[in-house]
């Protein structure tokens, strides 16, 4: 878009056409107005001249490789850990049948880890978890919700949506939908040394989320209460608007591997650090051979660690250059006057008749 | 029985029956039809009950009323037929079956996104119907509700509608008026029941025809004759042949023949009779004229026809993606179902994921698809498109440009479907009367006695002379030496030496404006209608100072009585007025007048001519007795009368052909040179001779030819005709005349315009051969080095051998025509011209000679085909519009053009004169055929590319939008999960992406209108088709597939892991959609920016306008509670717009995403540029105005060459007169070089070089 408005404003002919001489006594709008039945508004005809199309090439090279440079730093200031441990915290024995250790409730899922910390991480560090192959974008999951409910709790009847998990028992499932039932049950805690980091997990879900789309009065009723558990549990005694886990997993992702935030560790973790993780390894991913990651990140101005945007931006701004560069010289070598007429078609056509 | 009967009528009643040799007199048993026999057979079962209209209220009599409807719906069957109109557009019908399948469980959406769209774009289209037939309506009405004089009973006529006209009726018809339906004629104001008919609007013949009423009604001439008046006709059954008739009229217990020469048709006009009272025979439609109409058909542009295969390429797209999604599905239904425990598929048995019928669910899912992607068909572009044409249409009606100052009208677009094809006519087929010419006749100049008077230079030759004078004057600057100056005016000289037109050719040269200016004043000051003559030698009554005064005033008398008009006296003015079958006798006749021989009186055997008597300066009445009258026929090609003067001398006065120039007097040679001058410049010209015939040689003539005029049988023209020859012999030649059929302004220079901007014209007319070559001339389509092909069937062809001949014998003339077209093909300045006659361009087209035909015509540069019927020139159109396939444009007036204005591409109508039928079944109405030019190449070009450009964008839009939720779908197992919020979705064609659309198909401009007109090769970019060729279809949508594929992975790369702000919130599905759909919003609307090349501050609101309108629809919409909002809710305000990876991406994949396109632009206007590229360049840098002779060089090259038009002739003309130039100088020198004296001065200069 910079190339029509440098365009526009660079080569422009502001021309007013020929008016027919009624033209001189109307005035105002009945002269807006003429101009545009006679098709001889003013206009601006911006034409692509050798000159604008070089400079604009690198003009907008010359604004891409900074702003490249600088979402390029601020990605690689971002320390991001993923630690996957889907495979690693089934027990040796168990490991040729996953699934079987997974279902067996009896099997406890404790497992303990180690990591060390590569860089300085300052706070808040995020703590993600990150699925793999696991369609949360799923149609029929998507759409096995009811927003309502979540706002309104059992005052809504209807929530032929939430279909298969809507009624148990003969009772409305409070919340009800694929998505709710599937929560993702792991838990993480960290220790450095032996002192506990203390994970805050409030705040992890949009403002607005908490505020506006889960209802403060509604309790969970009625769930995981049927025949097949799906994942987590949800303490009935608290409102779902605080429930930060239940909203942040009813943000369905977009694509099939996802991270979503588990928490946050509110102080400073230092290089070197060794931190040890204790998590519950609950969820079923073994079934959809999908992995399990577990992500410590510091954040940016911008975001999360993406090289890919700064990157891209660079390398755009750069070859735009190029182009510059290319055109230019293609133009000195061979260059087309301006306005040149014996590229006219019947100049160099010969004519039939 | 005129004594006995004291009537109202006129005066001067006459019997013309007595006048006429040839067709009037004929006896009666002559009109028996030999049909006879069918009446009351199946086809000829109609019986009509005169003056007893209430019997044809009750079966079985009761036949139609007259109203004539010409609307395509009424009230009852407008919803049934307009809908399916709509649905017969294949996108509509998709569309609601898309509508259908959303209120299924299958739906992708939710129902009113679908619905709301399809009943906004059927429901404005269906308007647009609506509101057109309204106005068919009203029209309609205007004619049904005219007035004519209906016999009520007790031989009271009162005034009534047309439509209210029954069956039976007597009407009156007074002297200019349609005849409201097929008439019985019973009598007129004339004696002998004649009655004259114009019935241009039926076949186009300017000429009057006779009609005559049976001998037993001719006493019905008074309006309390039908008190008692009561008769049966039974006739035919109603049908389209304009030139039969077969019925019985039973009146006074006696049977009558009746035959085509007593109906009068619909659509005619009643003219040169003061009255006649007619029985209605056929009503409504049941009458010729409407039966001989077709039904408008509803006509579709080329582009448009070409867009539905883009449409059914995009289904094709459609359709694949479909499959794809609906077999991956399946697959990911059956493999993974066990595995995806989170979906619980078997725990309730959704049919589109049922893991026990994969097939079921997959066929499911491509039917689901196919509404999901339906993003990929442009629903809103037959409505956009529609909207833009609308638009377009009410600007071509505004152009100040073609508006009419002396008819107050306007071009008036009738239908707006056809703009854009007006970019791409290839061929104009044109009607001759009323299109090209006013159909009105002056006399232009004479030759008498081998003296050309009224200017004798043609125009073509002015022009020429000027030109070449500029030439001169050009090259004597440039080489501004005193040498050169001499040289040029010998060279100029010489040009113009031999040729008549030296004197004026040196006027020109030393003033070209004086010369201008008088043949410019000539015209203005022409007080007298049908008289443009300037002639001091002949004006104000000088000639009586010239030498042979004797014959001038035989030539004035030929002028004065060889014709078959009456006078018509004239209140108020000493200027009598005449009326004839032809407007060129009325020519004559106040030519005559001007002259000082007014012709003043005629009765049954005597004209009266006031003749000016040059011995006494006085005025004098002369009687003369007209003794025969001669009629013009073709083979004779000539009229004559024979009268006799108060002294008793007999003359014979002619006037004919040129032919009949040739008569061996002195003068001859002279005045043939003029008759070819008069007819270069479309001069329509006629010979005048005459002789003395002694009184004995006149009897003993005369008694033969009275035999031979009693004669009954077949032989009987003839032996007129023989006999007319015996006495038509040894004329002594006076001289000539010419008229000139007046051209409609400007038509020679827009015929120009329109030949340069590469068009081909082929005039149809109904009028005789003569006559169209004469206009051919007229408007330069011809020109004499041309060589005419005449194409024409000598005999008359009854049987079918006869047939077999003729067709044989055309078949001769075509091959060898052909072969010499393919001898004569690398010769540019040899150019062709085909003249042909209806009868033979029927055959033509006939299957076996088609292809010979159009082999030559279209090799030839003009065709001109004459003596065409209405049916033969909608069949021409067709054949033509078949053959060559290309876009053909029929203009016309009349109605006998209404089947051709049908079945063109574009028919245009000429709404300036009375007939309102060519304008009603147009889709183009112009004042004036001069606007044509304008319309053409200004609009039609301007449409063209506004139309191409725009469906294009539209392709585009839609396929960069909707792949991107195909791609989504990949990544979502193929489950069918949108990427975007239904209501983003439904915005999108709706308000995000349409109205910069809009302003780019009404207000884009690749040149402004004048360089439009300055360079006619502009047009042809359409008649190539080359913004709307398949490569750039192509080209688009690939531009659209890399866009989205743009689009949609810079996407996924930058939010599908990292966190979305710097709090470390991931983007979920609805931060994705709505970034990913924030970049394509930018695209399109940036990608329309960049297609503009006329920025106006309206486009530039709206582009603009709508990305900021997605902000606005944006804020507003997350701003909803949440239960209306769901997942968007405050999603902008405090969710992406805060982050500045939103913007920052945004601004990113915009770039990346156009990049392609831009390079190609850039590329494209680099290295290969197009035409309007490089005006543009010019017009921008202003080297327009800073160097203009390039400028006008440029212009003059863009021309596409051409053999018609005036400054074709111009450029032929000068080309004759530069060869000339050479030849004298070349026998100059040779003369010079040869001559004693030159030979010693060279020999002297080579010795003095010694």
């Amino acid at each position: 878009m910079e190339m029509d408005d440098g365009g526009g404003g660079a080569a422009s002919s502001t021309t007013a056409g020929n008016e027919a001489n009624s033209v001189s006594l109307r005035h105002g709008r009945s002269k807006v107005m003429y101009q545009f039945t006679q098709q001889n508004l003013p206009a601006c005809k911006p034409v692509l001249s050798p000159a604008w199309v070089i400079s604009i090439f690198f003009a907008v090279g010359v604004i891409f490789i900074p702003v490249g440079i600088v979402s390029l730093h601020a990605s690689q200031s971002v320390v991001e850990i993923v630690y996957r441990y889907d495979s690693e915290c089934v027990p040796g024995p168990l490991r040729s049948n996953k699934l079987a250790y997974i279902k067996n409730s009896s099997i406890p899922k404790n497992c303990t880890k180690f990591f060390k910390i590569p860089k300085h991480m300052k706070a808040p560090i995020n703590i993600y978890y990150q699925l793999d192959n696991y369609y949360q974008n799923h149609r029929r999951y998507v759409k096995s919700r009811n927003d309502k409910q979540l706002l309104h709790g059992l005052e809504y009847h209807d929530i032929g949506s939430c279909m298969p998990e809507d009624v148990n028992h003969g009772h409305p499932v409070v919340p009800c939908g694929l998505i709710a039932w599937s929560l993702f049950n792991d838990t993480y805690s960290f220790f450095r040394g032996i002192d506990e980091l203390k994970v805050n997990r409030k705040n992890i879900a949009w403002k607005s989320d908490r505020d506006h789309k889960f209802g403060k009065q509604v309790f969970p009723f009625n769930f995981q209460n049927g025949t097949l558990i799906g994942g987590a549990h949800l303490d009935p005694n608290i409102p779902l608007s605080d429930q930060e886990d239940l909203i942040v997993w009813m943000r369905t992702s977009a694509f099939p591997t996802f991270r979503k935030l588990y928490g946050r560790i509110e102080e400073d973790l230092v290089a070197d650090d060794i931190i040890t993780v204790k998590l519950l390894n609950n969820y079923n991913t073994y079934s959809f051979s999908g992995t399990k990651k577990l992500v410590l990140s510091t954040s940016s101005w911008l975001g999360g660690r993406n090289n890919f945007l700064g990157m891209a931006y660079i390398s755009i701004g750069s070859s735009l250059i190029f182009i510059a560069f290319v055109f230019m010289l293609l133009h000195i070598k061979n260059p087309r006057p301006y306005g040149d007429t014996t590229n006219l078609s019947w100049n160099w056509k010969p004519m039939s008749s | 029985m005129a004594a006995a009967r004291p009537s109202g009528r006129r005066k001067q009643k006459l019997k013309w029956s007595k006048l006429y040799t040839f067709s009037c007199l004929r006896p009666s048993a002559d009109d028996s039809s030999p049909n006879e026999h069918l009446l009351g057979q199946p086809g000829f079962s109609r019986v009509v009950f005169c003056n007893e209209p209430h019997l044809h209220k009750i079966k079985p009599h009761k036949y139609s009323n007259n109203y004539v409807s010409t609307t395509k719906y009424n009230l009852i069957t407008f919803l049934p037929i307009a809908l399916f109109e709509q649905f017969r557009r294949v996108a509509n019908l998709y569309f609601l079956l898309a509508a259908i399948l959303s209120v299924t469980p299958l739906r992708p959406f939710n129902q009113v996104s679908v619905i709301a769209p399809l009943v906004f774009v059927v429901g404005i289209s269906m308007l647009k119907e609506a509101v057109e037939d309204w106005h068919r309506f009203l029209q309609d009405n205007k004619v049904n509700s005219r007035k004519v004089k209906v016999h009520v009973g007790n031989g009271l006529f009162v005034q009534k509608s047309w439509e209210s006209l029954l069956v039976g009726d007597v009407v009156k018809v007074t002297k200019n008026e349609y005849f409201p339906s097929d008439l019985l004629l019973l009598s007129s104001s004339f004696e002998d029941g004649l009655c004259y008919v114009e019935t241009m609007n039926l076949d186009g013949e300017t000429n009057l025809k006779a009609k005559r009423s049976l001998e037993a009604t001719l006493s019905l001439d008074e309006d309390a004759d039908f008190f008692k008046f009561n008769a049966t006709i039974r006739c035919e059954d109603p049908n389209p042949s304009l030139y039969t008739f077969v019925g019985n009229f039973d009146f006074e217990k006696e049977s009558y023949p009746l035959s085509p020469t007593q109906i009068l048709l619909r659509d005619s006009k009643l003219r040169n009779t003061e009255y006649i009272y007619g029985v209605v025979i056929f009503t409504g439609p049941d009458t010729k004229a409407v039966r001989n109409s077709m039904r408008s058909p509803s006509k579709r542009s080329r582009v448009e026809r070409k867009m539905d295969y883009v449409i059914y390429l995009l289904f094709a797209i459609l359709t694949l993606i479909s499959l794809i999604s609906a077999i991956g599905s399946s697959f990911y239904t059956k493999f993974d179902s066990s595995k995806m425990w989170y979906l619980r598929l078997r725990d309730d048995h959704e049919d589109l994921f049922n893991p026990d019928d994969p097939m079921f669910s997959g066929f499911l899912q491509f039917v689901r698809s196919l509404v999901l992607y339906g993003y990929l068909i442009p629903i809103s572009l037959y409505v956009s498109i529609e909207v833009v044409k609308v638009l377009q249409a009410m600007l071509i009606n505004k152009d100040i440009n073609m508006y009419d100052e002396t008819t107050g009208k306007s071009v008036e677009a009738r239908t707006s479907n056809l703009n854009e094809e007006l970019g791409q006519v290839e061929m104009i087929l044109s009607d001759k009367t009323g299109t090209l010419t006013c159909n009105q006749m002056e006399f232009r100049k004479c030759s008498i006695e081998g003296i050309s008077y009224g200017g004798e230079v043609t125009e073509v030759d002015l022009a020429a002379s000027r030109r070449m004078n500029i030439d001169v004057e050009r090259y004597r600057y440039s080489l501004d030496g005193s040498d050169s100056t001499g040289r040029s005016i010998e060279m100029f000289d010489l040009s113009t030496a031999d040729d008549g037109t030296e004197k004026d050719v040196l006027g020109s040269h030393e003033d070209p404006k004086t010369v201008k200016s008088r043949t410019s004043n000539s015209r203005k000051d022409s007080i007298t209608k049908g008289f443009n003559f300037r002639d001091n030698r002949l004006m104000d009554r000088m000639w009586i100072y010239r030498s042979n005064v004797s014959d001038m005033m035989m030539f004035f008398r030929v002028m004065a009585l060889c014709h078959t008009g009456i006078p018509v006296e004239e209140n108020g003015n000493d200027k009598t007025k005449y009326e004839a079958e032809s407007p060129e006798e009325v020519a004559f006749l106040i030519a005559a007048q001007e002259f000082g021989f007014k012709f003043c009186q005629r009765t049954q055997s005597t004209m009266v001519v006031q003749e000016l008597d040059p011995s006494s300066g006085l005025e004098v009445k002369r009687e003369y007795k007209l003794l025969n009258l001669l009629e013009f026929n073709s083979s004779r090609k000539r009229m004559s009368v024979i009268v006799s003067n108060e002294d008793g001398e007999i003359f014979l006065l002619c006037k004919g052909a040129d032919e009949l120039a040739d008569n061996g007097r002195t003068y001859q040679h002279v005045t043939m040179m003029h008759l070819s001058n008069y007819g270069e410049d479309g001069l329509r010209t006629m010979v005048f001779a005459y002789k003395k015939i002694g009184a004995p040689e006149y009897e003993k003539w005369n008694s033969e030819f009275t035999t031979a005029k009693a004669n009954i049988g077949p032989e009987r023209e003839e032996l007129l005709e023989n006999a007319s020859e015996v006495i038509e012999k040894d004329l002594l030649l006076l001289g000539a005349v010419a008229v000139e059929d007046k051209l409609q302004k400007g038509v020679p220079e827009c015929i120009d315009k329109l030949a340069q901007a590469g068009l081909k014209i082929w005039l149809l007319t109904g009028d005789k051969k003569e006559t169209a070559v004469n206009i051919g001339f007229a408007c330069s389509l011809l020109r004499h080095d041309m060589k005419q092909l005449h194409l024409c069937s000598s005999k008359e062809s009854k049987s079918n051998q006869q047939m077999k001949d003729v067709k044989e014998e055309i078949l001769r003339q075509l091959q060898s025509y052909n072969q010499l077209i393919i001898n004569e093909e690398n010769r540019n300045d040899a150019p062709f011209a085909l003249v042909l006659d209806g009868k033979a361009l029927e055959l033509s087209l006939s299957i076996d000679l088609r292809k010979h035909f159009f082999s030559v015509a279209m090799n030839c540069d003009v065709v001109i085909c004459c003596r065409v019927s209405p049916k033969q020139k909608a069949l021409v159109t067709r054949m033509v519009k078949e053959h060559s396939g290309k876009a053909i444009l029929a203009i016309g007036d009349g109605a006998n053009d209404v089947g051709m204005i049908q079945e063109a591409d574009i028919g245009v109508g000429i709404s300036g004169m009375e007939g309102m039928q060519a304008v009603m079944a147009s889709d183009f109405s112009l004042p004036q055929f001069r606007f044509l030019e304008r319309l053409l190449i200004v609009h039609g070009h301007w449409c063209y590319k506004r139309i191409s450009k725009m469906i294009l964008y539209f392709v585009y839009k839609n396929i960069a939008f909707g792949l991107t939720l195909f791609y989504y779908n990949i990544f979502t197992g193929f489950s069918g999960q949108d990427l975007y919020d239904d209501w983003y979705m439904v915005m999108f064609n709706v308000l995000l992406t349409s109205l910069p659309v809009i302003s780019l198909g009404v207000l884009e401009q690749d040149v402004s209108s004048d360089v439009c007109l300055q360079f006619p090769a502009l047009y042809q970019e359409g008649q190539r088709n080359i913004c709307f060729s398949w490569k750039r279809i192509i080209g688009w949508i690939s531009n659209a597939i890399l866009t989205s594929l743009s689009v949609f992975i810079v996407n996924i790369c930058i939010f599908s892991q990292s966190s979305l702000d710097k709090e470390g919130n991931i983007a979920d599905i609805e931060h994705i959609g709505t970034i990913t759909y924030t970049c394509i919003i930018w695209t399109v609307n940036c990608q329309i920016a960049l297609m503009t090349s006329h920025f106006t501050w309206i486009s530039h609101l709206l582009i603009w306008g709508s990305i900021l309108c997605w902000y606005i629809f944006l804020y507003l919409y997350s701003a909803l509670p949440p239960l209306y909002s769901q997942n968007v809710f405050h999603l902008f305000t405090d969710q992406i717009g805060p982050a500045p990876m939103y913007w920052i991406a945004t601004l990113l994949v915009v770039v990346v995403s156009l990049l392609p396109y831009y390079v190609h632009v850039v590329v494209q206007r680099s290295f290969f540029p197009m035409d309007d590229h490089i005006i543009q360049e010019m017009k921008c840098s202003g080297t327009d105005v800073t160097d203009t002779p390039m400028w006008l060089r440029e212009q003059e090259k863009s021309k596409q060459l051409t053999q018609i038009g005036y400054s074709a002739r111009v450029d032929a003309k000068i080309r004759h007169l530069k060869e000339q130039l050479h030849r004298k100088r070349k026998s100059i020198y040779l003369t010079v070089t040869n001559s004693p004296i030159y030979k010693t001065v060279v020999r002297r200069d080579i010795t003095t070089l010694h």
